[in-house]
């Protein structure tokens, strides 16, 4: 179909991807047959009108949501007949996540937050505090560790997320409109901060519904219906 | 190694579980206080109960707890006649009888027998209303108390008919009778007797279990006590005499083994039902009383379990009611959890360790207060209570126990929350 990389460097793809949900005696169909595959190293923007399963290929792509029909293969590796515990493990070594609504855990300190995939991850105590100090000052709140998330700006939160979504070094970051929440200049500089994170390498998909923003990544996708209207 | 970084994780788990709960302190607390009251109760029911099967064993540890007791009464139907006349009544245990209990039962160790009379003690000017008790010296063998100064009864005493007293230490100090007045003359009704020696006594203590011994007893070799006050006594009151012909009061028995007492008893029995028309004898059997203090103490253990137990039920549905509260306010943390990669079991530890930290707090807090409680019995009611390793390891387990039981559903409501709503949950 339509921008079909060479399968061997494609590190997410989709082949003829549903989701299906029934409601009622009608059935919707958040995604309806849906190709695609993004390449290592990748910046993608991913827009569309609320209801155009924008969301759902997100969650979908972040191992929270199974496909009804077709593949979904992460790395080379078929994720789309994994369980529940399969899916966590792969969130867990794999994928970073970054949320509109920042989603940090309001009664843990800064360190904390940016050590809970670590916690998970099994590491000992020392070598996560050591890892979530160098992350804190890498987002440039090496200050900020014992504070709690409520004492934060947005701006700051958000930092603290990528921080903390950077924690299990991800193969892939999903931000789910990482702006949303932020005015403007805020905004430009968490997309300069996942502009960097790219250089270094890092694949990263980004829904959002401004133009403004999806203009940074560097290639487009536009959903609509459950399908792919057109990539630029 | 491995189990090492194991436990440091679950130390962890557990610190993490306590920081959880001092954000909401006050709240903890109230959780915590079903529990802290149910082992509190548990606690303290355990320590009474525990004090008062000790008390009963003690008792009957004194009295003897193979021995068996048979006591001369008049039998009912005596009793019911009501005489003004003067009159005789003959009734009580032989001499014959004693000499075929110990004659019959090979289970029998030790056979004493007791014969009490009511006579005034006198040394120099003091006096002092005596039990005489005329046996043999093998009530020294039963009813086991230390010799203060001299000597017991012996056979030859019995054999030369001797007429010696041994008198207890009360009885003693009452009659000023110290070391020094061993080999004096005691007077006993219209008797002299030799003080030979002097015995320390039990200060009865007033519970159902009656001692054989009493502090104003002097004793002496029975065959002296049959030929001075012969085996009729006479009482008087008011409008009516009443001559009582009895040979013996009493006769203890103690049985070689535990485990013969109620067949020995059981045969004793029978064998007095043979000879005695009328029952004019009562047979106590301490093991029999310990048997029923225990069943005692079974059912009010049974009634006071239940009320722990159910102040217990409640505690734990307390915490599960408020961890139920916190899933849900925990959500989006929860949504959080999941996203970044924990798995449906381990969010299961995490509110499981939550529940029991609580729990087991709780408990601790419970078993300090619950230490305190029979103490302040003990203080207040004199009521003797006693706190066991098992009646502390109990409730620390149950409480334990308590906060796995009562948290695995709240944990499983946890571990079902779908990331993708959660997330979204405001």
């Amino acid at each position: 179909m339509i921008n079909t990389q060479a399968a061997e460097d494609a590190i997410i793809k989709l082949e003829d991807a549903y989701k299906i949900y029934p409601m009622g005696s009608e059935e919707v169909r958040a995604l309806n047959g849906v190709d695609v595959s993004f390449k290592k190293g990748s910046f993608w923007a991913i827009m569309g009108h609320s209801g155009s399963g924008k969301s759902t290929m997100m969650n979908v792509l972040g191992c929270l949501d199974r496909l009804t029909k077709g593949h979904y293969f992460l790395e080379g590796e078929d994720v789309s007949g994994l369980n529940d515990d399969s899916l966590s493990e792969f969130r867990l070594r794999h994928l970073g996540f970054i949320f509109q609504s920042f989603n940090l855990i309001p009664q843990l300190t800064v360190q904390r937050n940016i050590e809970l995939p670590l916690y998970y991850l099994g590491w000992d105590p020392e070598q996560s505090a050591e890892r979530a100090k160098e992350l804190a000052k890498s987002v440039g709140l090496g200050n900020r560790l014992d504070h709690r998330p409520t004492q934060l700006s947005g701006g700051q939160m958000q930092r603290v997320a990528i921080a903390r979504a950077l924690a299990n070094d991800p193969l892939i970051l999903l931000a789910d409109e990482p702006t949303g929440n932020l005015d403007t200049a805020t905004g430009v500089q968490i997309i300069e901060m996942l502009r960097e994170l790219n250089k270094q390498g890092k694949t990263i998909i980004m829904v959002t519904h401004e133009p403004d923003i999806a203009e940074n990544a560097k290639n487009i996708l536009i959903m609509k219906d459950g399908v792919i209207e057109r990539i630029e | 190694m491995k189990i090492l970084i194991k436990d440091t994780k679950f130390l962890r788990d557990v610190q993490l579980g306590i920081e959880n709960l001092l954000l909401h302190k006050l709240r903890s607390f109230l959780t915590a206080l079903g529990v802290i009251f149910g082992v509190c109760s548990v606690v303290a029911m355990l320590s009474v109960g525990e004090g008062a099967s000790k008390e009963a064993m003690d008792q009957i540890r004194k009295v003897g707890s193979n021995n068996i007791t048979i006591e001369s009464v008049k039998s009912r139907e005596d009793e019911a006649t009501t005489s003004t006349r003067t009159r005789i009544s003959v009734y009580g245990i032989t001499y014959k009888d004693f000499e075929r209990i110990e004659g019959t039962f090979s289970s029998i160790r030790t056979a004493v027998p007791v014969k009490e009379v009511r006579k005034q003690g006198r040394l120099g000017g003091n006096t002092l209303e005596l039990r005489v008790v005329g046996t043999t010296p093998a009530w020294f063998e039963l009813v086991k108390r230390p010799v203060e100064a001299g000597r017991v009864l012996t056979e030859s005493d019995l054999v030369k008919e001797s007429a010696v007293a041994v008198l207890t230490e009360y009885g003693a100090r009452r009659l000023l009778a110290t070391r020094g007045t061993i080999g004096q003359n005691l007077s006993i009704g219209e008797n002299n007797f030799q003080i030979v020696g002097i015995v320390k006594s039990e200060a009865g203590s007033g519970t159902d279990i009656q001692l054989p011994d009493l502090n104003v007893d002097a004793y002496i070799p029975l065959n002296v006590a049959r030929s001075y006050y012969g085996d009729t006594v006479m009482k008087r009151s008011t409008g009516s005499e009443e001559m009582n012909r009895v040979e013996l009061n009493k006769v203890i028995v103690q049985v070689d083994d535990l485990a013969n007492v109620e067949s020995t008893a059981k045969g004793m029995e029978a064998m007095l039902k043979k000879f005695h028309p009328k029952v004019d004898y009562e047979m106590s059997v301490p093991l029999a009383m310990l048997r029923q203090a225990e069943a005692q103490k079974r059912t009010t253990n049974i009634v006071l379990g239940s009320i722990a137990g159910i102040s217990l039920l409640v505690g734990g549905i307390g915490i599960m009611n408020i961890m139920l509260a916190s899933v849900t306010e925990r959500t989006r943390e929860i949504g959080i959890r999941r996203a970044i990669g924990a798995k449906k079991k381990q969010i299961i530890t995490q509110f499981l360790i939550e529940t029991v930290v609580l729990s087991t707090i709780g408990g601790v807090v419970g078993l300090c207060i619950g230490i305190i409680i029979p103490l302040l019995i003990e203080l207040f009611t004199g009521m003797p209570t006693v706190i066991t390793a098992f009646s502390i390891i109990l409730p620390f387990f149950i409480s334990i126990g308590i906060g796995i039981i009562f948290g695995i559903y709240p944990a499983a409501r946890a571990a079902e929350v779908d990331p993708i709503i959660a997330l979204r949950h405001e």
